[in-house]
């Protein structure tokens, strides 16, 4: 019996070497917040009927760009999603496995909202007033002291006395990396006992998130974040445009900088909170893997990413006019990113 | 402490020493009181164990009941154009040429026939949102089943838009201002005047259990999910149930006791303890790296999840085994048959049911094991249905897993659904391990 199974997984294994190399179903790898867009772009690509349905795996960004840039070859994803912009050091690890010319294609813009439950008054944040209600340490009497602020009304008299009790996303994921970079590196600048550190201490007290209970982990699940928010009506949420949207009967999005996060004011760049979407595609597979630039030229398309298209449907904002032709252009020629 | 405990017990044990002690009434009364109140607690803790697992058994019912819509699916009734210039232009009659033809334009002009005031962009727009972008499938397919119809007018009733169909399940609430409502007030009002002339229907949720994976809810299915559970449970069957017998029976009936095999003995009892994460770890360095399996591929995940079953069957097998009374073989060995004769003449028929009970039991928790398979990229959004073990596929789990965290509205609905499915499977196979259990089941 035993000898029989070792020779059946030898037999496998042999059939799956061969099987590997002949694939012919694109893989996607990457980002959960650009996953329900690729999703929809792979399953309108699929419904064509000329290429199989390619497969979408959601990794979050850092994860992605990890698979992605393991190197060529059949095993490795062709295509990975991304919240943000690739970074120097993810390019250079990509270049040593191999991976040297990439096509990154901006698909459209996600505004990270600031919302509450239905009912609640509907505020105008400063983002100053974000961070010093989420910071871990803030500047009191020009020394920093540990967060001392309780409710909302401690950091500014106009906003109400509730508790402040906010319910984001976690470290590893890219919604997270966006805040930080949008609302905590900014809102910190206001000040000038943060202005007077040195760099490095710059960062950490921009940065780091108080862990005293006010700010809550939530999962990388967003749906789960409105859940809660629904169920407890003073606490805050900090998600996607995409949710939001979906959820418009039952959540409330204040205004941050006086801007309400709309899909006009994401657009237009009003809306100071918001970050651009990418894929990025592994150019050496192109002429491997069958269906890659029809997939590109179906992600790339007006009928998709346009402002009419099925994406801005599922939440994406698109991109200006003569950006998405640009583009679209360099996407279609798959022109590799140069870092 | 000793000495505490032995003047307490001393007066008891010359009580029992003395033949002719005996208690007072009052004595007895007290006594018999005592041992009821005992019993009365022990029963009050059992009962109260029930009732927690019993309303927690509620609760999660009645939080999976709203799963029960995802069965149904609202409908349009539209009477449809089969223009035959749309369908077939060059008049062949080609099979394959109408395959591709553009269904979806046939639904809206009958929408734009129904509703002819609607003549602006905007308005067109919020009538062809009324139909599934899926909704032209039904008509390709009659076409190909009757090519006869190209030419006449039908009447089809077409799949609902998600957001319609929400509607009409009471899901999205109608009384909330229009600014802060998916669906607006025009739209509602086209729904009402359809619902008016009998237009709306409901209908069994074929492609819930017929199709792959989709963005759209209302034409995502389970069907790859259960196909990729099917798999990945044949897969995980093959490989560890005969290693898993085969290393029991091999430690219980033929090994010398020695160190080593009792080394061997306290593992397999530890491996069963291993949180699930760390075998999908494993599965990722050996079946992937190593071995260069594809990813997101039931045959990856069944033996991932085959790593993990096999240890508790090797427990269960074993137990099963030692229970087997010792006459059974000694009898067997006595009339002159080989160790191997005993062991898979007797012996192991009769420890088949505890045997099967315990793999049946390991498999329904693989079937419900999601985190080993995250690590090997079963985590994925996959249309195609599977067609072999090496096809990418998704699991019953992992399809929870996705439906749950995806945006649109009518995934809760869906997600609560593929539970309701998920535990119909767990129950069919614990009503299996106890049929399989009661029919082979021997007493001495």
């Amino acid at each position: 019996m035993k000898r029989l199974m070792l020779t059946a997984t030898a037999v496998a294994v042999v059939a799956v070497a061969g099987e590997a190399m002949a694939r012919d179903q694109i893989r996607i790898v990457g980002s959960s917040t650009v996953f329900p867009f690729s999703t929809a772009v792979a399953e309108q690509f699929g419904r064509a009927g000329k290429f199989k349905t390619p497969v979408v795996e959601s990794t979050g960004t850092g994860g992605g760009f990890k698979l992605f840039c393991a190197g060529v070859g059949e095993s490795h994803p062709d295509i990975t999603n991304a919240s943000r912009a690739i970074k120097k050091s993810e390019y250079e690890e990509c270049v040593k496995n191999g991976v040297k010319d990439i096509t990154e294609v901006k698909i459209g813009f996600d505004g990270i909202v600031v919302a509450e439950s239905k009912g609640a008054r509907q505020l105008d944040l400063k983002i100053e007033q974000i961070w010093l209600a989420l910071a871990k340490e803030v500047p009191k009497d020009g020394k920093l002291v540990a967060n001392p602020y309780r409710t909302w009304r401690d950091i500014d008299p106009s906003l109400p006395a509730d508790k402040i009790e906010v319910l984001g996303p976690p470290p590893t994921s890219g919604t997270r990396d966006a805040f930080v970079e949008l609302v905590m590196d900014v809102g910190c600048q206001k000040f000038p006992e943060i202005k007077a550190l040195e760099a490095k201490a710059q960062r950490a007290a921009c940065q780091t998130i108080r862990e005293d209970g006010a700010y809550i982990d939530a999962g990388e699940n967003d749906n789960l974040i409105v859940q809660k928010l629904k169920a407890n009506p003073k606490a805050m949420g900090i998600f996607g445009y995409s949710f939001l949207d979906q959820n418009r009967d039952a959540l409330i999005a204040h205004k941050i900088n006086g801007v309400e996060p709309t899909y006009d004011n994401i657009s237009s760049g009003k809306y100071a909170v918001s970050r651009s979407l990418y894929f990025y595609v592994k150019n050496a597979h192109a002429a491997v893997v069958p269906g890659i630039r029809e997939f590109v030229a179906e992600f790339t398309s007006d009928k998709a990413m346009g402002p009419d298209g099925y994406l801005a449907d599922k939440g994406l904002i698109a991109l200006p006019d003569k950006m998405r032709e640009e583009v679209r252009n360099r996407a279609a020629n798959l022109e590799p990113l140069t870092m | 402490m000793n000495e505490v405990a032995i003047e307490v017990e001393a007066p008891k044990l010359a009580r029992l020493l003395d033949a002719t002690y005996r208690p007072t009434a009052e004595q007895a009364a007290a006594l018999v009181r005592r041992r009821y109140a005992r019993e009365r607690a022990l029963k009050l803790a059992g009962l109260t164990g029930l009732a927690i697992g019993v309303l927690a058994l509620g609760l999660l019912l009645a939080s999976i009941v709203p799963g029960v819509k995802a069965f149904v699916r609202h409908a349009i009734v539209l009477d449809i154009e089969f223009d035959a210039a749309v369908i077939d232009a060059s008049g062949t009659r080609d099979p394959r040429e109408m395959a591709k033809a553009d269904y979806q334009e046939l639904i809206y002009r009958a929408l734009y026939r129904l509703f002819p005031e609607a003549t602006g962009r905007e308005a067109r727009r919020e009538l062809r949102s009324l139909v599934s972008v899926g909704a032209g499938d039904r008509l390709r397919d009659m076409v190909l089943a009757d090519p006869s119809i190209v030419g006449s007018t039908q009447r089809v009733a077409v799949i609902a838009a998600s957001n319609i169909d929400q509607v009409l399940k009471g899901s999205i609430d109608r009384t909330v201002p229009e600014e802060s409502r998916v669906v607006k007030d025009r739209t509602l009002a086209v729904i009402d005047r359809l619902a008016e002339q009998g237009r709306i229907t409901r209908e069994w949720n074929k492609s819930f259990f017929l199709t792959g994976d989709s963005r759209h809810p209302e034409l995502a299915g389970l069907y790859g999910a259960l196909i990729g559970s099917a798999y990945l449970m044949l897969v995980t069957f093959l490989f560890s149930v005969p290693m898993g017998i085969a290393a029991a029976v091999y430690l219980e009936e033929f090994a010398p006791k020695n160190r080593v095999t009792d080394l061997i003995e306290i593992n397999i009892n530890n491996l069963a303890a291993v949180p699930s994460i760390v075998f999908g770890l494993l599965g990722l360095a050996i079946f992937l790296n190593t071995f260069g399996l594809p990813r997101s591929s039931p045959i990856a995940g069944g033996l991932t999840l085959g790593l993990m079953t096999l240890p508790t069957v090797v427990v269960a097998t074993r137990a099963a085994l030692r229970s087997i009374p010792p006459s059974i073989r000694e009898a067997a060995l006595g009339i002159g048959a080989s160790r191997v004769q005993a062991v898979l003449h007797h012996v192991l028929p009769l420890a088949m049911p505890g045997i099967l009970t315990g793999t049946i039991i390991g498999m329904a928790q693989a079937l419900g094991e999601t985190a080993p398979l995250l690590m090997i990229g079963m985590n994925a959004f996959i249309v195609d249905v599977p067609r072999s073990p090496w096809d990418a596929a998704a699991a019953l789990p992992v399809q929870i897993y996705i439906w749950a965290d995806s945006p649109e509205r009518q995934f809760a609905e869906l997600t609560a659904g593929a539970i309701i499915v998920l535990l119909g499977f767990l129950i069919v196979m614990n009503g299996l391990a106890i049929y399989l259990r009661r029919r082979l089941e021997r007493t001495w």
